[in-house]
């Protein structure tokens, strides 16, 4: 197991949401969203510009900007 | 309790709760604006076994967070207006996400019934969720339905019903956010309780909770409430969180939400949800969002939408529109030949049949533009065209969804900004919309585009095309500009989050579209049209008060009899007569008409807005333009195809009909006081100065104040100045 950010995940990549290191709205927005720690994630896509990301959240679809993702630490797999 | 009861519909957005509504209340709903916010609230009625109900469908929200407006005003609502009930619409393929709300509800502690919605799409998709197991874990009534179809309506209604009769005092529930903060809560709730610390509106653990969330919002509504109290509650909350931050290395807010969902989590492993299929597999909906958002295919299939989008509004409307304009064309036919001649026929025609039939003229382009968008935003297409456009805008201060307004107000040449206006109401960011509002209407609209023609038929006719592509392009790197200078001053400050939610493809319902479709448009002729009928006539009135001095009057009268008197009453008969006139004839009915010309000319000069034409000389050098253009521009301000009439009256050919007007281009291209130079400065002004009213009436009332719309006449103005002025004195210099 290793703890990366968000931002360097791969496509269908998944991973357990690790720490949210941000507060005040964004933190709020993001937690709102389901993005707590022991959230399961998996990277669906990025868009034409490779910023936003899709992720799947607990069976729906959810997209955030990149420089919002780097808050965001997760526990993947070593492969 | 009273006959009366009201409920609330609450819900996150993408969870049905319009479509509840819709099902509920049919047409026998109201649209309004809540004071101060430009979030819409809508009530219907429901009658149940002779109960009247009021329903209202709160806006759609994902948290009671004091960050957006729409959050606030469902707050607000539940606190000091308090239904009897209220219905929390839960998607069901979505359950852990849809009752993190549910959850915050539950914290307030109002009565509250779940509408358990799309279970038929959750089993489709291998959930099944055990809603008596549910009911009896959070302790609230679950009602299992299918909004579309209908389906366990009724009984969720009766549940809610005796619901709210059995529960009429709010008890917030009691969740636990871990050791410290629980033993945190109940101090808190002590000291608020003793005190009677804003208990008459709120629960007391509720205000405790909002106290440890550093909530700016109850914060300040406490401080006015006793201040002394207040701080001793912000000192214990800080003496909390400081012991939080060294043995755990979190904030309050933080643990609260991860207790939450951990609260959610705890209770749906407890057998409510029952997967029958592999969860990882992809659906239908993931399969599309393949192609449709693919790095190539995703920009051109959204390029073919915005243009099938553009079409269907622009091109289906023009029928109708049409029609209106034949209408009131016929009216204003029907006035000129039945009332005595004066001021008021003037008023009647110029003023009051022009002005409603500006207003209603946007009616079929509004309704068509909004059951596109709506069509869009229901399928969810709408948020994957912000996820593939946000990089771009986000560099501007704008957000993904942007990209509508602008292609709507003119993005593609030929749009028009009050739909584009009125379509920023999907941004859900509030300074990101602003900015799109106000900059929207630097985009090329079908008001615009004959006077550009014009100008570069008559000064640039070798190479039209490449003109007026140049001319689009330039609106839209103006647009965004303006929007980065915005955001980085009147607007500043950062980005609103993104977070967006890519809900799954869906099939809209037609009722829905129908009633959105209405509404928008109802709410465009209301608020819109009474505003703009006003200003119509004061435009008319400018450009007809003070009328010319009697002793001038006579002067044209006297050359009219000169040319009368000159020609033989047998060549005169000729005109009225059924024939075709001979020659000679016809240049008596040439010099009749120039006289009228020249009248109209020296009337539009000597009326108020003749003069402010006149006295705008003193700076409208910069850019070159003299009287004539000016007159033109400040009757432009009531829909930028006046400008072409006015130039023509003001250059007296009477009457200029904007989609003929070669004799005027001719005119100017002839003028000595007209050249390229100068024609690329109007053109320039044209396109970027104050916006028409109707537009601006439209930026009053989508920004919620009137200063916004003296802001964006200002702004747009000096802007266009400025740039014109540039163009003019360094295109004069070089050229």
């Amino acid at each position: 197991m290793a703890k990366i950010q968000l931002r360097e995940m791969a496509k269908n990549q998944a991973g357990v949401i690790a720490a949210v290191k941000v507060g005040g709205e964004l933190g709020q927005r993001i937690r709102d969203m389901g993005l707590v720690p022991g959230t399961e994630i998996s990277i669906q896509g990025r868009a034409p510009l490779y910023d936003p990301v899709a992720l799947r959240v607990m069976g729906g679809t959810l997209s955030l900007r990149n420089n919002e993702a780097d808050f965001i630490e997760v526990e993947v797999n070593d492969e | 309790m009273s006959n009366e009861l009201t409920i609330a519909l609450a819900g996150n957005p993408n969870a049905g709760k319009t479509t509840l509504f819709n099902a509920l209340t049919g047409a026998r709903q109201h649209v309004g604006n809540y004071p101060g916010v430009t979030v819409d609230s809508k009530e219907g009625q429901y009658s149940k076994d002779g109960l009247k109900c009021r329903l209202v469908d709160l806006p759609g929200i994902y948290s009671l967070s004091p960050y957006s407006e729409e959050e606030v005003v469902a707050r607000d609502y539940l606190v000091n207006q308090r239904p009897g009930v209220i219905i929390n619409i839960v998607d069901a393929a979505n359950l852990e996400r849809n009752l993190y709300l549910s959850c915050q509800f539950m914290e307030m502690g109002v009565p509250m019934v779940i509408a358990l919605n799309m279970i038929d799409v959750a089993k489709k998709r291998g959930l099944e969720i055990d809603h008596d197991r549910l009911s009896e874990l959070i302790g609230l009534p679950v009602c299992p339905i299918v909004a579309r179809t209908g389906q366990g309506i009724s009984e969720l209604m009766a549940t809610a019903i005796a619901h709210a009769r059995e529960h009429s005092k709010w008890q917030p529930a009691d969740i636990s956010y871990g050791d410290d903060l629980d033993s945190a809560m109940i101090d808190l709730t002590g000291m608020i309780e003793q005190g009677e610390f804003l208990t008459k509106d709120y629960p007391g653990r509720w205000t405790a909770l909002k106290y440890l969330e550093k909530d700016d919002r109850h914060l300040s509504i406490g401080d006015s409430a006793d201040v002394k109290l207040s701080s001793q509650l912000v000192a214990k909350v800080e003496q909390v969180s400081r012991h939080l931050e060294q043995t755990v290395g979190s904030e309050p807010d933080a643990m609260i939400a991860d207790h939450r969902y951990g609260f959610i989590k705890s209770i749906v492993k407890q057998n409510v949800v029952h997967r029958t299929m592999d969860q990882d597999r992809l659906h239908a909906s993931d399969r599309i969002d393949k192609v449709v958002t693919h790095r190539f295919a995703g920009p051109l299939i959204m390029l073919l939408i915005l243009m099938g989008l553009y079409n269907f509004t622009f091109t289906y409307s023009a029928l109708p529109i049409a029609w209106f304009e034949a209408f009131f064309s016929w009216l204003g036919g029907l006035a000129d030949t039945h009332v005595a001649e004066g001021y008021f026929k003037s008023m009647l025609i110029s003023g009051i049949i022009d002005g409603i039939g500006g207003v209603l003229g946007f009616v079929p382009l509004i309704m068509f533009m909004f059951f596109g968008i709506a069509l869009l935003e229901d399928t969810g297409y709408l948020a994957r065209v912000a996820f593939m456009m946000d990089r771009i805008f986000r560099i501007f201060g704008l957000h993904g969804s942007s990209v509508m307004a602008y292609v709507i107000s003119g993005g593609i040449a030929g749009g028009c900004a009050v739909p584009g206006v009125m379509a920023t109401r999907t941004l859900r960011s509030p300074k990101e919309r602003m900015a799109t509002l106000l900059t929207v209407p630097f985009m090329n609209c079908g008001a615009k585009l004959p006077v550009i023609a014009l100008l570069v038929g008559a000064f640039f006719s070798e190479h039209q095309a490449r003109y007026m592509f140049l001319f689009t392009l330039l609106a839209w790197v103006m647009a965004l500009l303006a929007a980065k200078l915005l955001r980085m001053t009147v607007l500043r400050g950062p980005a609103t989050p993104f977070v967006l939610e890519l809900p799954p493809y869906r099939f809209p319902t037609f009722q829905g579209l129908l009633i959105h479709t209405w509404e928008k448009t109802w709410q465009y002729i209301k608020k819109a049209g009474t505003v703009i009928l006003g200003i119509s006539i004061l435009i008319w009135a400018m450009m007809t008060f003070p009328g010319l001095p009697d002793a001038d009057r006579q002067l044209f009268e006297v050359q009219r009899q000169q040319i009368a008197s000159q020609a033989t009453p047998a060549l005169l008969a000729e005109l009225d007569g059924p024939d075709e006139p001979s020659l000679a004839a016809l240049a008596i009915q040439d010099d009749l008409l120039a006289v009228g010309g020249a009248e109209a000319e020296a009337a539009l000069r000597y009326s108020v807005a003749g003069r402010i034409g006149t006295s705008m000389e003193t700076v409208s050098w910069l850019p070159g333009f003299d009287w004539r253009t000016n007159i033109a521009l400040v009757g432009g301000f009531a829909a930028k195809e006046v400008i072409i009439s006015t130039l023509g009256t003001s250059y007296s050919l009477g009457e200029v009909d904007p989609d003929a007007s070669d004799s005027l281009g001719t005119t100017l291209a002839k003028d000595s006081g007209w050249n390229a130079v100068k024609a690329l400065s109007v053109i320039i002004f044209v396109m970027f100065y104050a916006p028409c009213f109707v537009t601006v009436a439209c930026i009053v009332k989508e920004a919620g104040s009137w200063k916004w719309g003296v802001f964006s006449i200002t702004f747009n103005t000096v802007f266009a100045f400025m740039f014109s002025s540039l163009v003019y004195q360094v295109g004069s210099r070089v050229f």
